[in-house]
């Protein structure tokens, strides 16, 4: 069990291009850690730069106490399932978890003996003789996650561990996955393009962007209080409304309505008359009513999209489009007038400048 | 769901009314054993005419004591198997074996198969613009036509002007006649590697990279890797590979541009050994005889690899 740290890693490929710029993480010990990001953001590649795969092109990374930078993979202490499991299609279940250990010279009775505990650990009892081939997706992450812990390492490195799994699979795997991190206690870290499976797994989530790091929080801190536009776009099922737009006295305006700062705003200096800002808030934080109501916008109902118990209803205010989450039996229909009131607890300011946030 | 017949799905009694239609047969194609056989006779018959009849031909003409000049090239006289146990019996034909499997196993299956091999993993994580120009190079060995190769060779181990004598400091130095075999050896690994590299170098693209990762991550190194993740991955690679390039060079009729088989029979491999018999000694019955003993060496190892090569899982 340990930590990780690193200290101003950067990962420069040939060609002056960075995977990884400057980032400085402390991953605790026993955390379950997200790598959060779109494609390309270079989450994979400060996972392979952890893991020993990618050679550290300046800065530093340590787990626990040692500075593990130029060691080799697999003298860090760190073990790695791959998106595509990596299972060797021509040993058994068995010889693949066992593998590991005849690697590190362990007994053929002691390696077994483990493979087996591990493996029963994991629902893979009755499977030990079965090639990769005649197992299901499940099955085999299983084994692979079998093959990760079963030297019990100080670190697991997941790469996109849920993206080979169909959609129902998908969600069972994610509860069995929190379940088995929380029991074996090992630091974890995972990578993942999915907002949805970093929220719902990870304890903290890193959110990058071209190498760099945008956000480190809670899932509730980067839910509710995303550090710049490009987070709070990223972030949740259904994208935070993100409006342009500029201050009146007091208000932020809408197109030709206006409603009042928060109050937790009102002291905040800077947000004169007339500045421009980005106004965010999520579909789920906004109310909608048919009948008028105070301090809220107004405008007609475009398109009803049924996500199942709740409707993402579209509402165009002038020019700009919100989108808000109703329950099911509230929707509306197309064409209708309606008001809509955001809670002011959960509406953001962002900067048009730099995007980052306002709001405290 | 209802009985009702889908007017789209054919029944046998809705064919009725077409005419006459084909009868499926129940083998794969549903064509029956006739008309499968009116498709493939125009490759029965080349394969006849190019492939069998000459083998056929070739151990008839094994039965006679045929030969290029005099009277039995007129009128050949059947002598029976007298050409194969003579043959058998013969230390020349012995010796000569012996040779063609020192040269098949290292100029073919170690040299070849190692170097290639040797060459496609070193090359795998090489600079693209010098992977392509070393893949270039090898590859001009192989397609360079052989004897244009064996002048060049021939330039190489020249006693008085040769250009090793010139690097070595070795003037004087007759390669070829002092080290025949070692010289052919040599010649045919410079010209075949290329074959097992591109080979290899496929074989080697098609392991996951993700698997020799996994290895590497708990600790393996490069052997271990190879051992436990490259080989049995490429495994049919291999055998595929070793088959091929040990008939070949079972086969190959070059070495004999270079040495011509001497001195003194010391580099006289069973194909160089044919063609004395056959065309400098005249006996094309004998020679004949030999070919066949040779073709049935070829069928023998190409049946055993094919053994081996169905046995994997």
């Amino acid at each position: 069990m340990a930590a990780i740290t690193t200290q101003s890693l950067v990962k420069e490929y040939p060609g002056g291009v960075r995977g990884v710029d400057e980032m400085d993480v402390t991953i605790n010990d026993g955390e379950f850690f997200a790598l959060l990001g779109p494609s390309g953001c270079g989450k994979t590649t400060l996972l392979r730069t952890i893991a020993g795969l990618e050679e550290t092109t300046s800065g530093t990374i340590s787990i626990g106490n040692r500075d593990v930078t130029d060691l080799n993979p697999g003298d860090r202490g760190v073990s790695m399932v791959f998106q595509d499991y990596a299972l060797f299609p021509h040993m058994n279940v068995e010889d693949n978890i066992a593998y590991p250990m005849r690697v590190r010279k362990v007994a053929k009775e002691a390696r077994h003996k483990v493979a087996h505990e591990t493996g029963s650990g994991l629902a893979l009892d009755g499977l030990m003789a079965r090639r990769p081939n005649q197992l299901s997706g499940g099955q085999q992450q299983r084994v692979a996650l079998a093959r990760a812990v079963a030297t019990r390492p100080d670190v697991l490195l997941l790469d996109e561990p849920l993206s080979n799994l169909d959609a129902r699979l998908r969600l069972e795997a994610r509860t069995f996955l929190k379940e088995l991190q929380r029991d074996l206690g090992v630091t974890t870290v995972f990578v993942t393009h999915d907002q949805a499976e970093a929220l719902a797994l990870a304890d903290r989530i890193a959110v990058m962007k071209s190498g760099k790091l945008q956000q480190l929080g809670t899932p509730r801190e980067v839910f509710r209080r995303p550090s710049n536009t490009f987070v709070a776009g990223f972030i949740g099922s259904n994208p935070m409304n993100l409006v342009t737009t500029t201050l009146g006295t007091g208000t932020i305006r809408i197109g030709e309505q206006e409603i009042p700062l928060p109050s937790s705003l009102a002291d905040l200096p800077g947000l004169d008359a007339g500045r421009s800002i980005v106004w965010g808030v999520r579909p789920e934080y906004l109310q909608l009513s048919e009948d008028p109501l105070d301090v809220s916008l107004t405008g007609e109902v475009t398109v009803v999209e049924n996500l199942g118990a709740s409707c993402l209803v579209s509402v165009l205010v002038g020019d700009t489009r919100l989108q808000v989450v109703v329950s099911e039996d509230d929707e509306p229909a197309p064409g209708t007038k309606v008001w809509v009131t955001a809670s002011e607890r959960h509406s953001l300011l962002f900067d048009t400048e730099t995007t980052e946030r306002i709001t405290p | 769901m209802s009985q009702v017949a889908d007017p789209l799905v054919a029944t046998p009694g809705s064919r009725k009314g077409t005419g006459r239609r084909p009868v499926r047969h129940d083998d794969v194609a549903g064509l029956g054993k006739l008309r499968a056989g009116f498709f493939v006779a125009p490759a029965l018959a080349l394969v006849g005419l190019f492939l069998v009849f000459p083998a056929v031909w070739t151990a008839y003409l094994g039965m006679t004591n045929y030969k290029l000049t005099g009277l039995s090239a007129k009128a050949p006289d059947f002598v029976g198997l007298k050409n194969f146990t003579d043959t058998l019996t013969d230390p020349a034909f012995h010796e000569s074996l012996k040779l063609t499997l020192v040269f098949v196993l290292f100029s073919g299956i170690l040299g070849q198969s190692l170097l290639g091999f040797a060459a496609a993993w070193v090359l795998r994580t090489t600079n693209k613009v010098v992977k392509s120009l070393i893949e270039f190079l090898v590859l001009l060995a192989w397609i360079i036509p052989s004897s244009v190769v064996s002048f060049l060779w021939v330039a190489l181990l020249d006693r008085g002007d040769g250009t090793l004598n010139a690097i070595l400091g070795t003037q004087g130095t007759s390669w070829l006649t002092e080290y025949p075999m070692q010289s052919i050896i040599l010649f045919n690994i410079w010209i075949g590697t290329a074959f097992s590299m591109l080979l290899f170098s496929s074989a080697l693209a098609s392991v996951p990279p993700s698997q020799m990762e996994s290895a590497r991550m708990v600790g393996a190194n490069t052997w271990q890797v190879l051992r436990d993740i490259v080989l049995p991955h490429i495994r049919g690679h291999i055998l595929t590979n070793t088959l091929l390039i040990t008939l070949w060079t079972f086969n190959t009729f070059t070495p004999y541009l270079l040495t011509a088989g001497g001195p003194n029979h010391r580099s006289e491999i069973l194909p160089v050994y044919i063609y004395k018999v056959a065309i400098a000694g005249g006996h094309l019955g004998v020679g004949a005889a030999i070919s066949l003993i040779m073709l049935l060496i070829n069928l023998v190892i190409a049946a055993v690899y094919l053994r081996v090569l169905r046995e994997r899982k």
